[in-house]
């Protein structure tokens, strides 16, 4: 009661409003995706009949997209790296490998739904389809979404004033963040749609 | 961390776009939420009236404007039974979805919750800013779905599969909805971290008012609750549009013809998703309006709120079990009773904290000297009309009377009395309360009174008779009630409930106009016009961009009211002697 200053450590949770806000944002995504799943079981208990995953999709290319993904975490995380020593180069490349095997995922998935396609198989096929269409259809907007903000942050790391602006490190965190939520839920649709 | 947002404050003058259309400053977005949605309540209520003529008078031309309505919604003025589908389905997503929910959190929550906090603005201005800019399109995209082929969506706010799937208009009404989420998700997040991080020194979480709890109940809620629904949302656009078959079963027959999606799907399974939000929706409906009731109730009687923490734990536990309480929607749909009993007991639980806030907010009168002004009168009208649309509730948790009651007006009667008399009371009575806060003037006594009056009496006239009439076993769903014999008897109900629904329409009127006339000419207020002690009272009204001189530092809890030894009987939290 002395002295009226800034200080408010008893009324700040100490973590940043932005990642605080990031953090906020994945656990509404979770309860988006939850439902997802949900909708999957639900539909897959009622059914006389769920296609075997092995059967009914690629399951070597879906390996091989699970594989870009997993070292697309890798990348970004030595992205933030480089972003956190000042390593301005490190960090571009790794962003820019980060946004290659994104793409490299989306021609992959590309592939796999036109073959589907060219097979006459859609997502009014059946009730399996519609599911796995969805999903997957919405962790592909996902993955896009991260295209966009990790495009963006490459692109200001070659503009000098936001390289250095003080928030700069937290929204590469808050971008990783992200990326690694939409990595992880294709790590649960992987196995649920293909090999269950 | 310092509130360094307050670099942003007045060092130049805005463009009036900047100022008033595109504004980050949460007072402006508080502003437009709260005279958009009052709009879009209008319209909502507009179409209830043009429902309520056709109740009482089925097969009538509509009075003055039957005539005006296109031949294929009203034939002769004689409204359609499409139509009436129509306006029942837009009446309750509006007043949910663009009336209620917005007034409450976007108005209500964006401009008071930053200064009782001591916050110089929100979080995130630019978010909060787009959060508006979400929502405004989503409500004019649901309005304008009116005007468009097909029509509006005639499903029922509920949008149950697989009528949701076939019926015209429901395309628009998913786009909508899937706009309004988006913002919902935004502001809650706002929300959520303004209140964990821009509190100002001293306001430690035991001294936060009982209506900022209410609204960081009610943003987790938003935030949790919300996303399910934008995932059904899109499944049932993709067997719109798509075809797919989520909530369409096998070998459907509509109309004499096979339904030529693959089926497979489960039309239940919607419903689980649907009331998975809606229920907690309920509560968001209801607690930002029991905070406000709170606020004015500690002001007027100039005491201390009985039990605070009895009704921040009672709101803290309102949220986790309304995630647990949703199938109590769905006893009529079929389900097993083992599942039925586990909602029924949930049901009952919940209804426990619920009545404790109601008790700890009467207890708070006791002994009390009250002063009886317009916002206590809403506030005190609040406490037995929503009671009563609490204790009707109990009887559909039940399932057993539910089976009965489920599809009857007593229904419509229970969540209107919750709604209106609860949440509605509580804002309008809100706005006589912050009216000085925000526009520096009061509004009009006398005019308030009587809207305050007349308002009430009418509610009670509309919904109360909804009671008898449910248990007489009216079909709620009905477009013309003389089509079955049974109702015959409660017709009556019926007339007297649409007199009422037009007189509260004439009650507003007083309310519309003290409101934009107290705006530019009513009375001028001082500071702190109500002796309050919460930190919104503790800068100028209107409070300039970035609210605080200087960052308020708080001492005491919320509600120091009449403490012995003082002179003044109010003790503000951010008075350091």
């Amino acid at each position: 009661m002395t002295t009226i200053t800034m200080d408010n450590a008893d009324t700040h949770s100490g973590i940043t409003n932005a990642k605080l806000g990031v953090w906020l944002f994945l656990a509404s995504e979770v309860m988006l995706f939850a439902t997802l799943f949900t909708t999957y079981i639900v539909l897959r208990m009622g059914a006389t009949s769920w296609p075997w995953g092995w059967d009914a999709l690629n399951v070597p290319l879906a390996t091989l997209n699970t594989a870009i993904l997993i070292s697309s975490s890798v990348t970004i995380v030595m992205a933030y790296a480089k972003a956190y020593d000042k390593n301005v180069g490190g960090f571009r490349f790794w962003m820019l490998m980060t946004l290659l095997l994104s793409f490299g995922f989306l021609v992959v998935k590309a592939f796999e739904y036109g073959h589907e396609f060219a097979l006459g198989i859609g997502p009014s096929t059946s009730v399996f389809y519609a599911v796995y269409f969805t999903m997957t259809g919405l962790h592909g907007i996902h993955i896009i979404g991260g295209i966009i903000v990790n495009s963006a942050l490459l692109y200001m790391s070659y503009c000098q004033e936001d390289w250095e602006h003080p928030l700069f490190l937290g929204r590469v965190e808050g971008a990783g963040l992200y990326w690694h939520f939409v990595d992880i839920v294709w790590i649960f649709l992987f196995p649920a749609l293909y090999l269950l | 961390m310092s509130h360094d947002s307050h670099g942003h404050g007045g060092h130049h003058e805005l463009s009036f776009a900047r100022k008033y259309v595109f504004s980050v400053d949460h007072k402006v977005i508080g502003l437009q939420y709260m005279i958009t949605s009052m709009i879009f309540l209008l319209f909502g209520f507009g179409l209830m009236l043009l429902m309520r003529w056709q109740l009482a008078f089925p097969g009538q031309a509509i009075p003055f404007i039957g005539r005006l309505f296109p031949a294929d919604l009203a034939p002769n003025g004689v409204m359609s039974g499409e139509f009436y589908n129509t306006l029942g389905a837009m009446h309750g997503t509006i007043m949910v979805f663009l009336g209620v929910v917005p007034l409450a959190v976007g108005a209500y929550g964006n401009y008071i919750m930053p200064l009782q906090i001591g916050a110089p603005d929100m979080a995130f201005p630019r978010l909060n800013m787009m959060s508006y800019w979400v929502f405004l399109p989503g409500g004019l995209l649901m309005l304008g779905s009116f005007l468009m082929p097909g029509g509006a969506a005639q499903s029922g706010w509920t949008s149950y599969p697989p009528l949701s799937i076939i019926n015209p208009g429901q395309t628009v009404w998913i786009l909508a909805m899937v706009l309004l989420i988006t913002s919902s998700l935004l502001g809650a997040i706002n929300f959520i971290v303004t209140t964990i991080n821009l509190r100002a020194p001293g306001m430690t979480l035991d001294r936060l008012p009982v209506f900022c709890w209410a609204q960081f109940v009610t943003a987790i809620l938003l935030l949790l609750a919300f996303p399910p629904l934008e995932a059904a949302a899109i499944l049932q656009l993709m067997d719109r549009v798509a075809h797919t078959s989520f909530y369409m079963p096998k070998d459907l027959i509509i109309l004499g013809t096979h339904y030529a999606g693959s089926g497979g799907g489960q039309p239940l399974l919607w419903q689980h998703l649907f009331w998975f939000l809606a229920h907690p929706e309920v509560y968001v409906l209801v607690l930002p309006p029991m905070g406000i009731v709170s606020e004015i109730i500690a002001n007027n009687t100039r005491k201390p709120l009985h039990g605070y923490k009895t009704m921040v734990v009672s709101m803290l536990f309102l949220g986790v079990m309304s995630f647990l309480v949703w199938a109590h929607h769905m006893f009529l749909s079929g389900m097993s009773p083992a599942l039925g009993n586990f909602f029924l007991v949930t049901t009952m639980i919940i209804s426990v904290p619920s009545v404790a806030i109601l008790t700890c907010l009467i207890f708070s009168l006791k002994g009390a000297s009250i002063r009886y002004n317009v916002p206590m009168l809403f506030a005190l009208a609040f406490l037995p009309l929503f009671g009563i649309g609490g204790l009707t509730g109990l009887p559909l948790g039940l399932t057993v009377t539910d089976i009965y009651l489920h599809d009857t007006y007593y229904v419509i009667g229970h969540f209107h009395f919750v709604v209106v008399t609860g949440s509605i009371i509580a804002l309008l009575g809100g706005t006589y309360y912050w009216f000085p806060k925000w526009f520096g003037r009061r509004m009009n006594d006398k005019l308030g009174l009587i809207h305050f009056w007349g308002s009430v009496i009418c509610m009670c006239g509309i919904f109360l008779p909804m009671f008898p009439m449910g248990l007489a076993g009216a079909s709620r769903r009905l477009y013309d009630p003389t089509a079955q014999m049974h109702n015959m008897g409660v017709q009556g109900l019926n007339v007297v409930s649409t007199y009422f629904a037009y007189g509260l329409a004439l009650f507003q009127l007083p309310y519309i106009w003290n409101f934009f006339h107290s705006m530019f000419r009513g009375e001028k207020s001082v500071e702190n016009p109500w002796q309050a002690t919460t930190l919104e009272w503790a800068c100028p009204s209107p409070p300039p961009h970035g609210n605080f001189e200087k960052t308020p530092r708080v001492y005491r809890g919320p509600y120091e009211y009449s403490v012995p030894g003082r002179k003044t009987d109010y003790w503000p939290q951010s008075d350091p002697a």
